[in-house]
């Protein structure tokens, strides 16, 4: 029986009519489950939260519909559609952390999804609410109800979320990026819950994530979206090993993997934004394979094998291989380092007065006795989940958190904790490139401006230098010269880190520290960015060191691994070595989260 | 949490005595002294005003002076009027008290009234209800106390003769007498405070209804009304707290117009009083109270905030 019934829906801004999901069509049967890929801005959470009924303030069905066991959510009372919510369709929710109201214990949000759908006896809920935290593994599962939000880890958070979307053993569940956010080792575990509570209950998923890994684990058939189009809709298998579809393809060929050294191939261009895409299909402008037929807009048409596609070119062929760098130069390894760290330790708190009145004990430090070694031209991957202070030894080096012990140098001469008792030689040959561009441009400078004051700041340059240093910066970061007069708010996520990076290699330096640069990009921007980091570095022979969460995105650019634990380095050694051959059974779990991921790997992209 | 109560409660402290010896130096600074304006015309004759000091105590350095005061002021004791040749003590006393029963009563009735309306605003979001009594507000947050107070005696008072238009109650009248006094000076202290609360309780329940959590309790299938009353409202309202007890602590700077316009026997008239008959130790020592007011008024909105916020509440040292 068809659970879930999408025909034809369109849904669009309410002022200029510019559509965000345009024309899509699913079915699901009962028991099914549906992944919907894509990058940001693709539609894919709208196109989620319409199966709800839910449509955010400013856009506006403008076509089709959404039927849920044959109702029409368009058609029906707000009351009908409240007892539908939770009940027969649940939301497990992207951020449990900002889902979960902070004023209410988390017992109490799990009870409310039960009483208000008057599904279980009064009297029950206190104990089927405990059963429920016990479902999903949280511990003390009687007493962790009595808490509230803010107590909790995000694991944690995401297994109340969870808890709380089973409640009344919905038919349908919804997840809109379930792991997002979370360390991979955590990941790992909400993906076999989620899998194991969907084979106990036999509910349909549909589940939206960028990260094409997660889809794979959970979902069955996977929808590919592009500027609110559905382009390509296949079997999981047959996405990940033989997508048609130029862009479906473009995307899986951009996820780094960590079993195919080299930097996975990006796409060139951008999406249009919602509104501004041409007569015919909508991938054309960025396609390599345009034929005349691309002037009228694809159908989405089902394949001989199984699947639909919206192309009038699909590609049979093997999927581009990732770019392999040559074997790191020995050369590299030997001679000074460019940086050398001794011995660090960093501890953020420091004790308080109470605290040493009542002579309590510092918390362990976050830092404790670290050392690596920087040469000159390599990149350095430094990788950990949250809180192993990979982040922190970043700052220390950078002079932002001055450590308690331990030294650091810069061409062994010692460089000064505090990043203001640094003079500007110092401070230029070490740069920072941060992890959201948002946040680290100066919203109202140009592109010009920003590139202008390291250059007038450490090279006093004049303003006809500043000018065509600045040209060919931004050239050097592959962006136009018409980039320059932009701020910040006129470029993408992908544009932004490349103006960071261009401000950072305005100082020349010899070392730059890559804080997680690439964690809020989308996949196909991530290859981009992280081939020109690569390129950049090489070109000019500058050290890096890149600290990230995701070892597969380390293992593709760095030349050498430093895998930190609790503030400790566990494991360390040229990327493929550690990578292929890990030792240590942390690096071995870390590699495991993200290696696990398809259980339908085939061949092709996997094993190039 | 005590280590955070410990701290709010030191800085009240360091706060309130910044603020005695700035109004100490500002007395000091004033041109003449306590003698010159009590003698006037007399302050001439030289030997009446030596005389005067000495009585006083003027001659000691000024530091001297200051510790002597403070000390005092220690022991609750602060000082004597010149003009009224009374203990400060007791001319404050009872218009202290007549103070904060209008400014209780403008409170009470003011309070919930701003965040109700705010709330219901909020609720119509840019729908004519809302337009209408935003736009209230905001006029009311821009016209001055005297203006409204003026405004407020020509209707109830001249056209409507509903109430006096003055208050004619001693300042030692009992309370109750008081409190059927205060309607027109309660309303003219409370409205520009009202609008205030009422913008800031807006756009906090705007702010917060677009929160993920109101959107996740809708897909969790809560009816509305729900939504509003156990989402919505306890996370919109906990960080309006501690900006309503400042706007509280700042209408005592309104009681002072306010108390003049209608004649109230309060504190802000006694201490246009003061100033103009020039006791400057009445003046120092009702400075000192306003401080005293504000500081306390702060402080017992961020406990009230810190106690009802269970992220604060909850925080383990």
């Amino acid at each position: 029986m068809t659970l879930l019934a999408v025909e034809d829906l369109t849904i669009s801004r309410a002022g200029d009519e510019a559509s965000i999901v345009r024309a899509a069509s699913l079915a699901l049967a009962q028991g099914e489950t549906l992944g919907i890929a894509g990058e940001s801005g693709c539609g894919k959470s709208t196109l989620l939260l319409a199966l709800m009924g839910i449509v955010k303030p400013g856009l506006t069905v403008t076509g089709g519909h959404v039927r849920v066991m044959g109702q029409n959510l368009g058609g029906i009372t707000p009351e009908a559609l409240r007892r539908l919510r939770g009940r027969i369709v649940a939301m497990v929710p992207q951020s449990a952390a900002m889902a979960l109201t902070p004023s209410m214990r988390v017992g109490a949000q799990v009870a409310e999804a039960m009483s208000v759908h008057d599904a279980i006896p009064p009297e029950d809920i206190r104990a089927r609410t405990t059963a429920l935290f016990a479902r999903v593994r949280l511990p003390e599962p009687d007493r962790i109800g009595a808490r509230y939000p803010h107590e909790l880890s995000g694991g944690q958070m995401q297994r109340v979320a969870i808890a709380m979307a089973l409640t009344c053993e919905p038919k349908l569940l919804l997840l809109d990026e379930p792991t997002t956010g979370l360390d991979v080792t955590t990941q790992a575990g909400i993906l076999d819950l989620l899998g194991e509570l969907r084979r106990e209950t036999g509910m349909a998923m549909v589940c939206v994530s960028h990260d094409i890994g997660v889809l794979a684990r959970l979902t069955a058939r996977v929808a590919v979206m592009y500027a609110g189009h559905i382009v390509e809709d296949r079997p999981t298998a047959d996405l990940l090993t033989r997508p048609e579809h130029p862009y479906a393809r473009a995307l899986m060929a951009s996820v780094p993997r960590i079993e195919s050294p080299g930097l996975p191939p990006s796409i060139p261009g951008s999406p249009p934004p919602p509104g501004k895409s041409g007569p015919g299909c909508v991938f054309a402008p960025r396609c390599s394979r345009v034929i005349a037929a691309c002037e009228r807009v694809p159908e989405l048409s089902p394949l001989l094998e199984g699947g639909r596609i919206a192309c009038h070119a699909p590609d049979h062929g093997p999927l581009a291989p990732p770019v392999v760098m040559p074997e790191p130069l020995v050369t590299r390894q030997a001679g000074v380092p460019v940086i050398a760290v001794r011995d660090l330790v960093v501890q953020y708190r420091r004790a308080s007065l109470l605290a040493r009145l009542a002579r309590r004990s510092l918390p362990d430090p976050v830092v404790s006795g670290v050392s690596l070694t920087l040469a000159k031209g390599e990149i350095l991957g430094l990788v950990g989940e949250s809180g192993s202070g990979k982040s922190t030894i970043l700052r220390a080096i950078a002079g932002l958190w001055p450590p308690s012990a331990g030294s650091i140098t810069l061409d062994g001469a010692n460089l000064p904790g505090r990043v203001t008792a640094r003079d500007r030689t110092e401070l230029r040959r070490v740069q920072v490139v941060f992890q959201n561009p948002d946040a680290s441009l100066n919203p109202r400078q140009t592109v010009r401006e920003i590139l202008a004051q390291p250059l007038r700041l450490y090279f006093d340059a004049g303003p006809t230098e500043v000018e065509a240093r600045a040209r060919s910066l931004v050239h050097d970061v592959r962006l136009d010269p018409a980039h320059l007069d932009r701020r910040p708010a006129q470029l993408s996520g992908g544009e932004r880190q490349r103006v960071a990076l261009a401000r950072a290699f305005a100082a020349e330096p010899e070392v730059i520290l890559c804080d997680e640069v690439t964690s809020a990009l989308d996949v196909s921007v991530q290859a981009s960015v992280l081939a020109l980091i690569h390129d950049l570095c090489h070109a000019r022979g500058t050290s890096c060191l890149f600290v990230a969460h995701d070892i597969a995105v380390v293992a593709a650019l760095c030349d050498r691994v430093a895998v930190l634990h609790q503030g400790r380095i566990v494991e360390a050694g040229p990327a493929r070595t550690v990578c292929t051959t890990p030792e240590h059974p942390y690096t071995r779990s870390l590699i495991g989260a993200v290696h696990r991921a398809p259980d339908v790997r085939g061949h092709g992209i996997c094993e190039r | 949490m005590f280590a955070l109560i410990l701290g709010r409660l030191g800085a009240a402290w360091i706060t309130l005595l910044v603020i005695a010896v700035v109004v100490f130096v500002g007395v000091e600074l004033m041109p003449g002294d306590a003698c010159t304006a009590l003698l006037g015309r007399d302050a001439v004759r030289v030997e009446v005003l030596e005389n005067c000091r000495d009585r006083m105590g003027l001659n000691r350095s000024p530091v001297e002076r200051f510790f002597a005061w403070a000390g005092d002021l220690a022991q609750g004791d602060l000082g004597v009027s010149m003009k009224r040749e009374r203990p400060i003590v007791d001319i404050v006393g009872p218009r202290l008290r007549n103070t904060l029963i209008l400014a209780v009563a403008a409170a009470l009735a003011g309070v919930p009234l701003a965040i109700g309306l705010g709330v219901m605003v909020a609720l119509r979001r840019e729908r004519p209800f809302d337009i209408i009594v935003s736009t209230t507000a905001l006029v009311a947050m821009t016209m001055p106390e005297f203006v409204v107070a003026s405004l407020l005696i020509l209707i109830f008072a001249i056209w409507l003769g509903w109430s006096a238009g003055v208050v004619t109650a001693a300042y030692d009248a009992p309370a109750l007498t008081l409190l059927f006094a205060t309607p027109l000076p309660a309303v003219t202290l409370a409205l520009v405070y009202v609008a205030h609360i009422l913008r800031m309780v807006r756009s906090s329940v705007i702010d917060t209804a677009g929160a993920d959590f109101i959107l996740m309790a809708r897909m969790k299938g809560v009816p509305e009304r729900r939504i509003v009353r156990r989402h919505l409202l306890p996370n919109a309202i906990l960080p309006t707290i501690p900006v309503i007890g400042l706007t509280l602590a700042w209408l005592l700077s309104g009681v002072v117009i306010v108390e003049s316009a209608f004649n109230y026997p309060g504190i802000g008239r006694l201490a246009v009083n003061a100033v103009a008959d020039r006791d400057l130790p009445l003046v120092q020592a009702i400075t000192l109270i306003f401080g005293l007011i504000y500081v306390s008024m702060t402080l017992i909105a961020d406990l009230l905030a810190m106690a009802l916020n269970p992220r604060l509440r909850t925080r383990r040292l």
